[in-house]
């Protein structure tokens, strides 16, 4: 009983800690004006999204949130970081009246999406499958999914030749 | 830890801390980073619906690796977009974007 206890507790306490990592990641994804700061933020956020992914269990969506989010997108980010803005420009103040309406907004909206969570009666399916394997999802997206992935495939085609096409484009541009 | 509304809860809060960095930063980076916040929230419900809801655990898995596809070309095409931005007017300040206004 102990030990189960235990082991239960060290799941708890993982738990509260990863939820702890992922907002304060955000905060610090946010509230900082060193964007270098943001991005240390975005990254500790992404890795804490993946170990709440691990708690809702699928290993397989953990690693690959790790793999694109922290290991592609934050890397990409940095290199646009490098490339654009000297670090030694100044950083505009912020308006009060703007930073007022912007927590309100977000707060309002938070409030809104609290109430809809607390007071609805969430149903589970009457019959859930088990089948949480790779493989399934691997069937599911060449069976059912197949459009939607051949779609996914051919918008990040066009997004990585736009991206060359407008970064280069402007080059030609500006020199 | 095991309910559902505990999942439900952080992820709003991460999709309202991306809002608020959307509406309050100028810096085209940090709006950015904002996003992929928002985005996170968003995939932390479809995966919590799939665990606790929904009857085939694969589909919220699915939807959630089309999420990240999405966002990794958002990701291109707007960092792409910002460093265009920044040749023309060497910033990223959102506000100095201003020549189409009348």
């Amino acid at each position: 009983m102990s030990a189960w206890f235990g082991i239960e507790g060290v799941a708890h306490l993982a738990f509260w800690v990863v939820v702890g990592i992922t907002l304060g990641g955000a905060g610090l994804a946010v509230f900082p004006r060193n964007i270098l700061h943001n991005v240390v933020g975005l990254i500790l956020a992404l890795s804490g999204v993946a170990g709440i992914y691990l708690f809702l269990g699928s290993m397989f969506i953990a690693l690959m949130q790790l793999l694109i989010y922290v290991g592609a997108i934050c890397i990409a980010i940095i290199f646009a970081i490098m490339l654009s803005r000297p670090l030694h420009l100044e950083v505009p103040v912020r308006r009060l009246p703007k930073v007022v309406g912007g927590v309100g907004a977000a707060l309002v909206f938070f409030l809104g999406l609290l109430g809809v969570i607390v007071k609805t009666c969430w149903q589970a399916a009457p019959e859930r499958g088990t089948d949480w394997s790779i493989k399934t999802i691997g069937d599911l997206l060449l069976t059912r999914y197949d459009l939607a992935f051949e779609v996914i495939s051919l918008v990040l085609l066009v997004a990585i030749i736009g991206a060359i096409v407008t970064a280069g484009f402007s080059r030609r541009l500006s020199s | 830890m095991n309910s559902l509304s505990t999942y439900l809860i952080l992820a709003a809060m991460l999709f309202c801390l991306g809002l608020l960095g959307v509406l309050q930063r100028r810096n085209l980076i940090g709006m950015l980073i904002a996003i992929e916040l928002m985005l996170g929230g968003a995939s932390i419900n479809f995966m919590a619906f799939n665990r606790f809801l929904a009857p085939e655990p694969a589909v919220g898995q699915i939807i959630t690796l089309f999420v990240m596809g999405i966002a990794a070309a958002e990701a291109a095409i707007g960092l792409s977009i910002i460093l265009a931005l920044f040749r023309q007017m060497r910033s990223i300040n959102v506000e100095r974007a201003q020549r189409l206004s009348g």
